[in-house]
């Protein structure tokens, strides 16, 4: 009964499959959580013969609240991960007028996650260990033309998480924040790839490990720390200049 | 686009719209007047996963397992997943595909759309023997399901069916029980052509895989000597296989010549293991040895190359592969990798299916323009003469009559594409 637990929160994204059947492969119990039922119960599927201990499905949608999520949660018990790994691209042009499509994004990018991280990160420090684990992104570093709102979402979610580390320091429980560069996954089908995207089951290592180092932000790959440094370098001047 | 968008031998360029499927749920979008094509793992030589100007239906997320049945070796997975994967799951349990190609990395969609052939075939027929049942998405939406019993006409011709009946979305496979991840068997030199049928002849009824390698360069009284391997799967432990290589660039030059060629060849044949009873292999190394050497046809330079497989039925197989042996070795082009073997009784439903009762072919060739074309087409008319075919998962060039006088089941077959569907071979041989 000591196998690794681990709950995923957007189950059915590429980067939290490809870290499921790493935890799969070791044995572990895994939950999975998503809004899309039978998606989730073939990765279910998939993750069992893949050597998952135990793997349980749970309902769980960004645009309602979290409450029916943690309630089904306390009938099964805490885990000692929680990867919180939903998103959503919107259509920036549109949330640039129309503000049903910014509260949208928001809602999902933001403030589904910041209730996810509260009531979630509370539930670890009341067991006393564990690890909260949130994908971000490199594009909350600095807001640019093309995808200011999803970028500020994302720098949300970092600032937050920030603060959150902070006073669970000392409880046990550590927060990590993941800060992916680009990957190809179904969320970025529609873009031209080249040689700075990467696969999923990359990302994935470095999440796994990154939560087993203790670690409080990763960028993956590791390279997008400086070149994401070298972007908040660049002074306003000049970058309100560029179209990035 | 990547070097897997153009086939295995590299010989293409296509432009082609690619939609990467998330997982059997996803519903492709098919435009009306378009035409699409699935595509697993790329390893087909030559235009079979190709679709030039045209859209591909990218399967290689299309990689869940979704059940196992470890008692009766019973697996159903989504058609991406490749059997390297398969493998990895199913060997510890003690089971294995029950036919395999020279490589793992290949889709069970891809591996039932071309019926791939193993070193077993006289013992357990082709991949397509051993699919109990395969999901079938069509353009107008709809999944079929189709086995033996269900939609039989439809299964016969997706087996084999080069992609053209519609995507394959998932397939339950019978897989086979074996002793352990070892192989043990036989390496046998033998001198020439008769040989070999003889080597053949004694070895099919007693071991479950057999094989040859020849020496493609050798003439005269040595014109198909070369080494014959037979082995069955074993327990116990096996000599870890060798260390993983991978060929980062293609050079501008390939290092692969007349030359080079008749040294490998002559240095292959006298190695000490070429000959050697009571052999044992990890089962990668018996299975897969080129899987080692990652990107190993960027080696033919950037012109990429050509493979030619041809099968000749029992009673034409020797004359007929003598003639192409000394052709090849006259003509000094010919491959490291030239391998013959001899086909069982065993019919899979497939109505496009290559394998049959008789002896095939199969070698690589650098492409050096007409020089390699015009010794192609040589090697198809020995072929066609002796009531053969070729392998169209290995084609870039065949011409449309050896095709409809090698597949007689065409015209049946015709009636079952799915009408968005089509591919750049479909094309080649349809309006040549
Ligand atoms: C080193 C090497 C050794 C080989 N040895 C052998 C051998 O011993 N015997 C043998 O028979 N072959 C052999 N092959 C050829 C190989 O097994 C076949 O070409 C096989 O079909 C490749 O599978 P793939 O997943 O790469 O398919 P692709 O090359 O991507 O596609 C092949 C065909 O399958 C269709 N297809 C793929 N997925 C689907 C799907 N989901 N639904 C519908 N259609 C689909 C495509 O449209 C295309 O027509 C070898 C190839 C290599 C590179
Ligand atoms: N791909 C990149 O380049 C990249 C870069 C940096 C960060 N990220 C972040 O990585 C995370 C995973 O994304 P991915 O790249 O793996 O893409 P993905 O495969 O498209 O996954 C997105 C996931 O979010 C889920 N989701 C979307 N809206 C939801 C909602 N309202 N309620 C519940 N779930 C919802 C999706 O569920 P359905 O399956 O039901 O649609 C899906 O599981 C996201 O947070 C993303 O922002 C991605």
């Amino acid at each position: 009964m000591n196998e690794l637990r681990v709950l995923i929160i957007g189950a059915t994204s590429a980067i939290a499959q490809a870290c499921a059947r790493i935890w799969a492969a070791r044995g572990a119990q895994l939950l999975l959580a998503a809004r899309d039922a039978p998606r989730g119960e073939a990765i279910a599927a998939d993750l069992r013969l893949r050597g998952a201990a135990a793997v349980h499905c749970l309902r769980y949608d960004a645009g309602l609240p979290p409450q029916s999520l943690l309630d089904a949660l306390s009938g099964i018990g805490m885990p000692d991960i929680v990867l919180i790994a939903h998103g959503s691209l919107p259509d920036q042009a549109r949330c640039e007028h129309a503000l049903e499509a910014l509260h949208e994004a928001y809602r999902i990018n933001a403030l589904s996650v910041l209730e996810l991280a509260t009531l979630l990160g509370e539930a670890l420090r009341a067991q006393g260990h564990g690890t909260l684990a949130v994908i971000g992104s490199v594009a909350g570093d600095r807001g640019r033309a093309s995808n200011y709102v999803y970028g500020s979402a994302k720098a949300a979610v970092a600032a937050f998480l920030s603060g959150l580390r902070q006073r669970l320091h000392g409880s046990g429980v550590n927060v990590l924040t993941i800060k992916p560069g680009f990957v190809d996954t179904p969320m970025t089908r529609d873009f031209a790839k080249n040689a700075l995207w990467a696969q999923p089951e990359t990302i994935a290592a470095g999440i796994v490990r990154a939560i087993e180092q203790g670690r409080a932000v990763v960028y993956l790959p590791g390279w997008w720390r400086w070149l994401m440094l070298l972007i908040r370098l660049i002074p306003e001047p000049l970058f309100r200049r560029l179209r990035l | 686009m990547s070097a897997a968008a153009q086939g295995w031998g590299r010989l293409l360029h296509p432009r082609e719209a690619v939609q990467t499927l998330r997982d059997r749920f996803e519903q492709p979008r098919f435009a009306p007047g378009e035409h699409y094509l699935a595509r697993g793992q790329s390893r087909s030589y030559g235009d079979v996963a190709v679709n030039d100007g045209g859209h591909i239906l990218d399967t290689r997320r299309l990689d869940r397992f979704i059940a196992f049945d470890a008692q009766q070796g019973l697996l159903e997975c989504e058609a991406g997943l490749t059997l390297g994967e398969i493998i990895a799951l199913c060997l510890p349990q003690g089971w294995f595909p029950a036919v395999t190609p020279g490589t793992q990395q290949v889709s069970v969609g891809g591996a039932i759309a071309c019926d791939v052939h193993g070193k077993n075939h006289h013992r357990a027929g082709s991949f397509g023997c051993h699919v109990q049942s395969l999901k079938l998405l069509r353009s107008d939406g709809r999944v079929r399901h189709c086995s033996a019993q269900e939609n039989p006409a439809l299964f016969a011709a997706t087996i084999g069916g080069l992609g053209l009946t519609g995507l394959i979305l998932s397939a339950c496979i019978r897989l086979q029980r074996v002793a352990g991840a070892a192989m043990q068997g036989d390496s046998l030199r033998f001198a020439n052509l008769a040989e070999y049928f003889a080597l053949e002849a004694e070895s099919a009824p007693h071991w479950p895989y057999t094989v040859a390698w020849v020496d493609c360069s050798a003439r005269g009284a040595a014109l198909g000597r070369g080494v014959f391997e037979r082995a069955r799967h074993a327990a116990g432990a096996a000599p870890a296989p060798p260390r993983a290589l991978r060929l980062f660039f293609t050079p501008p030059l390939s290092p692969l010549n007349a030359l080079s060629l008749r040294a490998f060849n002559t240095l292959y044949y006298h190695r000490p293991g070429a000959q050697r009873s009571a052999q044992r292999w990890h089962w990668q190394s018996f299975f897969y040895p080129l899987d080692r050497i990652a990107h190993w046809n960027r080696l033919y330079g950037p012109r990429g190359f050509y493979q030619f497989q041809c099968l000749v039925p029992p009673a034409q197989a020797r004359a007929a592969i003598a003639q192409m042996l000394e052709l090849i070795a006259a003509s000094g082009q010919g491959s490291f990798l030239a391998v013959l073997k001899t086909f069982g009784g065993l019919r899979s439903p497939g109505l496009l299916s290559f394998p049959a009762p008789g002896t095939t072919l199969a070698l690589d060739f650098a492409n050096r323009g007409a020089r390699t074309t015009a010794l192609l087409a040589q090697l198809e008319a020995i072929a066609l003469a002796a009531g053969g075919r070729l392998y169209a998962a290995k084609d870039a060039c065949m011409s449309a009559e050896s095709f409809r006088r090698g597949y007689p089941a065409l015209g049946d077959f015709t009636q079952h594409i799915d009408p968005a569907f089509s591919s750049s071979f479909w094309r080649r041989l349809e309006h040549s």
